[in-house]
């Protein structure tokens, strides 16, 4: 259940920020979010971490970037292929990872990851680590002129409601309830008749294609792919948010997002650069250790709590 | 040219050495996780800041304390030991029963904290360590110019490794240990105290990762994230092993960095990858790993 | 007006500006993106920040009656971070140029960037000729040094010693690429012939596989196409390995503080090519001793080429009485660079600065006089030789 008037006025925020804020900060803001709420629709409503999701991140970005730079596609164009390579990928990884559980599916993502990073390096296509850079942002089925930062950043808000009510929409429908049921207790999902790995798997290739929707849209904003988007630190960093903000909550991977792309935005270029992972890595520690249900796992228990 | 048959064995044997010497650390640090994934049903992401933590113990060691190279193979992985112990028992053992998942993410947390902590104080440039006075030189074999030191890492790792089954798999303490991983409820009912054998076999693990460090500091340059670079390919050597098997993390360890080699003689591009290869191939065959009990 | 409608049309007007992106405000403002902690850290790290504001305090800290602002960030080397802190500092921090800049795939990124917004990189710790070639753009300015001057001093001179078969370790990126592509059509064209090639990552720590496999090829010279800490880390291997015995071993881009690091009895004899040498004239010493009282270490030729590119620059905005990134551009080529760095120097249409090169030797440990004694200057290559010359489509000034 949404509460309607928090999405009016998180609409409304989303609407206007662009007058206040660095739109291209705003937009980045809004990929990871994406990005995030995409993990978080394993982690939180499947129960599996998967340790690996960076692949899919990346993998829309360099798919969609080279459209842009090698083929005359318009950019929803190039989004929808990056975010299909990305739901292919998935389908594959997924195949060899919802075998294993726990522990095992997080390595095995990881490690699978890690073999789509190596690849990357030396694909010629991705410039290696130069990166692939000016990839242009174009027009808008052709009309609207994305190179305005401002417009870009709509386009990122449209995106990432799209993907915001897609991902609410599958946790809400019969499918939804089958992988909560999956979550709650495996064994009796089973014994229910459910064939769960298969729909682990349609839940990966789901979460793996949202992510390389964010991917995809990331390398529009920012006109450059990179392999910082597929290193395993991307994976972790992805946990990170949806942990700070609150896991299987639907608006947690927001808050977490803002939360941390807002404290990179400040370290980064500073003195206090330096600190970035120090930071990073202890608030990682506090939620493991005392914050587990993150922000707005937090409030809604005071929520219920009092009123 | 006569295709394959013309090997260059010069470069081939180098390069099978140089990938027995990647597979010494493998094995070294896939041993560390195995036991405590053995004990305590977790991942210790932190095995690979750890061995960061080793390389720079040594050489802070040396700087500060003149700590000598073979105190410091004696010293350093007590130390890192005992750090591990703290972190076991401060911050692992609080939230032992929740989702093992929870001890992954905290000691993910800790690597990223020790490597920011390293990176901030010491660059991420990378410091060397000079290799000792005994070990320096080489030997020309027939085929290869072999350096000393590189041989005595190999045979310090082989020893170490070969002492650490043995006295798991064949002594009583290790009859404790695997008895503890079996049920920890009978065997604390029979007197043993467990979370002391677990905090010590935490603090064991960790330690083979500080003796790994000090032994990379000589050939590989100190810096904040020669640990992390490392983890993820031991990961899938834990992985294609099975988890949890101290005979299958040894031996996995060696024989990818050497598999490791022989890519880098054959085909060098795929050198990076081809770990990862093998483990999506084992994961098609075998998904339990290559010794490991289906789970 | 009443105040609230003031601030209201001032910040619409700032916002029609920032969309406009290149202010003109006339108050100039320098960011310095450079490696501060990575692998480049002592080549193009805080030391060029240090070289930078001694240029502007030099200047006198104001330029057009208005203070001189530096601001300084790490690109970790990573071009997707410093594309991102070079767009925020022109779109929303006002800022007028950007300086240091070191790694070829960092800077391409950086340029990408600023050409779009129209303001001016001071390319000084990057080695890519592509920025004038290829990649090239009326708003850049590539000081200190390129592959193609690199190739011409150090290649040029070994090939005509009878040096004949080259081994290239090349760093896995752009900058590697192009000196590895540049100096083997010089062997080439002299005679010489690349017998293989090994492309390693930045920032590698273990090159004794690659140095295996340079040992294998039965080259004369293996060739260490990479910069600060993995030429050290390179050099170190061969030595471990046994192939300085056997074969030669060129440092194709060696900045002093890698010689520092380097084994001297290893590396003396060493030749290479340099933009710049602390120790060659009165004016060069009096300005690294200032360097090095204020950094403790004395200046690459990348710290020199920071000061000389950021003098250049602000004489330029000082007699072109504007920060309008055109107009300053268009005054700094038609004036000549002329300072202990930039000797016999022009600063061409394609954003070349071609000036006087170096060719120098390694001194042994026993020749040197104390640690900062490294090179000995072995010849001055003018820049007309050194330099790719310009290509027509490039030549902005037109």
């Amino acid at each position: 259940m949404i509460n309607r008037k928090l999405l009016i006025a998180l609409l409304a925020i989303g609407l206007l920020a662009p007058l206040a804020v660095y739109p291209v900060f705003l937009a980045k803001l809004l990929c990871f979010a994406l990005f995030a709420a995409a993990f978080n629709l394993l982690l939180g409503f499947v129960g599996i971490l998967s340790f690996g999701h960076a692949a899919f991140l990346g993998t829309g970005g360099y798919v969609t970037g080279w459209l842009m730079l090698n083929s005359g596609l318009t950019p929803e164009l190039a989004i929808i292929a990056g975010t299909l390579a990305g739901a292919l990928l998935g389908a594959v990884y997924g195949k060899l990872a919802v075998k294993r559980e726990g522990i095992y599916f997080a390595m095995v993502t990881l490690a699978l990851a890690q073999l789509t990073f190596f690849i990357y390096l030396q694909a010629p296509f991705t410039g290696g680590e130069d990166g692939m850079q000016g990839i242009p942002r174009r027009a808008l089925f052709g009309l609207i002129d994305l190179s305005n930062n401002t417009v870009m950043y709509y386009l990122v808000l449209a995106i990432f409601c799209f993907g915001f009510w897609l991902i609410n929409r599958t946790i809400h429908s019969p499918f939804g309830q089958v992988l909560k049921a999956i979550r709650e207790n495996e064994p009796r999902a089973i014994s229910l008749g459910y064939d769960v790995e298969k729909y682990k798997w349609l839940a990966f290739v789901i979460s793996a294609a949202l992510a390389a929707l964010a991917g995809g849209t990331k390398s529009l904003v920012f006109e450059l792919a990179s392999l910082t988007d597929v290193h395993w630190h991307m994976s972790g960093e992805v946990i990170l948010m949806t942990l700070v903000g609150g896991v299987g909550t639907l608006f947690g991977p927001l808050a977490g997002a803002a939360l941390v792309v807002t404290m990179q935005n400040y370290l980064s270029g500073g003195e206090l650069g330096n600190y970035l992972h120090i930071i990073m890595g202890a608030v990682f520690v506090i939620c493991v250790l005392s914050f587990r249900s993150g922000i707005v796992g937090q409030l809604q228990k005071f929520k219920r709590n009092n009123f | 040219m006569s295709g394959l048959l013309d090997i260059n064995f010069f470069a081939l044997s180098g390069q099978l050495l140089v990938g027995l010497i990647n597979g010494s650390f493998y094995a070294l640090l896939s041993l560390g996780l195995a036991i405590i994934f053995g004990l305590l049903r977790i991942i210790n992401f932190a095995q690979g800041a750890l061995y960061m933590v080793g390389a720079f113990a040594a050489l802070l060691g040396l700087k500060y304390l003149s700590l000598s190279y073979w105190q410091a193979l004696i010293f350093v992985p007590i130390m890192v030991g005992i750090f591990g112990m703290l972190i076991q028992v401060f911050l692992i053992r609080p939230i032992a029963n929740q989702d093992h998942l929870y001890s992954l993410l905290l000691t993910f947390g800790l690597a990223l904290m020790l490597q920011g902590i390293f990176t901030h104080l010491f660059g991420s440039s990378g410091l060397s360590y000079p290799t000792p006075e005994a070990l320096k030189g080489g030997t020309r074999l027939p085929f290869m110019y072999l350096p000393n030191y590189r041989a005595w890492i190999i045979a310090v790792s082989v020893v170490v490794c070969g002492l650490t089954w043995w006295a798991i798999e064949k002594t009583k303490l290790g009859a404790y240990l695997r008895a503890g991983t079996e049920n920890p409820q009978l065997l604390q009912a029979f007197g043993v105290n467990v979370p002391l054998i677990i905090t010590l076999t935490f603090g064991f693990g960790v330690a083979l990762a500080g003796l790994a460090g000090v032994l990379a500091a000589p050939v590989y340059s100190v810096s904040p994230d020669m640990g992390s670079n490392i983890l993820i390919v031991v990961f899938a050597i834990v992985v294609i092993g099975g988890m949890g098997s101290i005979g299958g993390a040894i031996i996995t360890g060696l024989a990818m960095g050497v598999i490791e080699g022989l890519t880098k003689y054959f085909y060098p591009q795929a050198s990076s990858t081809v770990i990862f290869v093998v483990m999506v191939i084992v994961l098609m065959i075998k998904p339990s790993g290559l010794f490991g009990k289906e789970a | 007006m009443t105040l609230k409608k003031q601030i209201l049309t001032a910040a619409i007007a700032g916002t029609l500006a920032s969309a406009a992106m290149a202010t003109t405000d006339g108050k100039v403002k320098i960011g310095v993106l450079a490696d501060m902690s990575g692998t480049y850290a002592d080549i193009c790290g805080p030391g060029c920040v240090v070289a930078t504001q001694m240029a502007i305090d030099d200047f006198g800290g104001k330029v057009l009656n208005k203070p001189i602002e530096l601001i300084s960030a790490d690109s970790q080397l990573k071009p997707d971070i410093a594309s991102a802190i070079a767009r925020r500092w022109v779109e929303s921090e006002d800022v007028d140029t950007i300086g240091g800049l070191v790694s070829s795939a960092v800077t391409g990124a950086v340029t990408q960037v600023t050409n779009n917004s129209k303001n001016i990189a001071l390319i000084t710790g990057s080695a890519s000729n592509g920025f004038t070639t290829k990649a090239c753009s009326p708003y850049i300015a590539h000081w200190t040094y390129n592959v193609v001057a690199l190739a011409n001093g150090t290649v040029k001179t070994m090939v005509g010693e009878g040096k004949k078969k080259w081994f290239f370790i090349t760093a896995d990126y752009a900058f590697g690429h192009a000196l590895e592509t540049v100096s083997s059509n010089v062997i080439k064209a002299n005679g010489g012939e690349v017998v293989g090639s090994v492309r390693a990552p930045l920032g590698t720590t273990d090159f004794s596989s690659y140095v295996l496999q340079a040992q294998a090829s039965g080259a004369d010279v293996v060739a260490l196409a990479n910069a600060g800490n993995d030429t050290v880390n390179a050099l170190n291997a061969a030595t471990e390995f046994g192939l300085t015995e056997s074969m030669d071993i060129a440092g194709l881009l060696v900045f002093s503080q890698n010689t520092k690091a380097m084994d001297g009895n290893v590396a003396g004899g060493m030749k290479l090519t340099t933009g710049f040498y602390w120790d060659l004239n009165d004016e060069t010493r009096a300005w690294s001793k200032r360097f090095k009282e204020k950094h403790g270490e004395i200046p690459s030729m990348a710290h020199a080429g920071a000061y000389s590119a950021t003098m250049h620059y602000l004489n330029a905005v000082q007699k072109a009485g504007t920060d309008d990134a055109d107009v300053v551009m268009k005054q700094m080529k038609t004036t000549k660079p002329n300072d202990f760095f930039a000797v016999n120097a022009e600063f061409r249409g394609d954003g070349r600065m071609v000036h006087d090169m170096l060719l120098v030797q390694i001194k042994k440990p026993a020749e040197r006089k104390d640690e900062d004694d490294i090179y000995k200057v072995l010849k001055v290559i003018p820049g007309s030789e050194a330099y790719n010359p310009m290509l027509d489509e490039c030549n902005f000034s037109r």
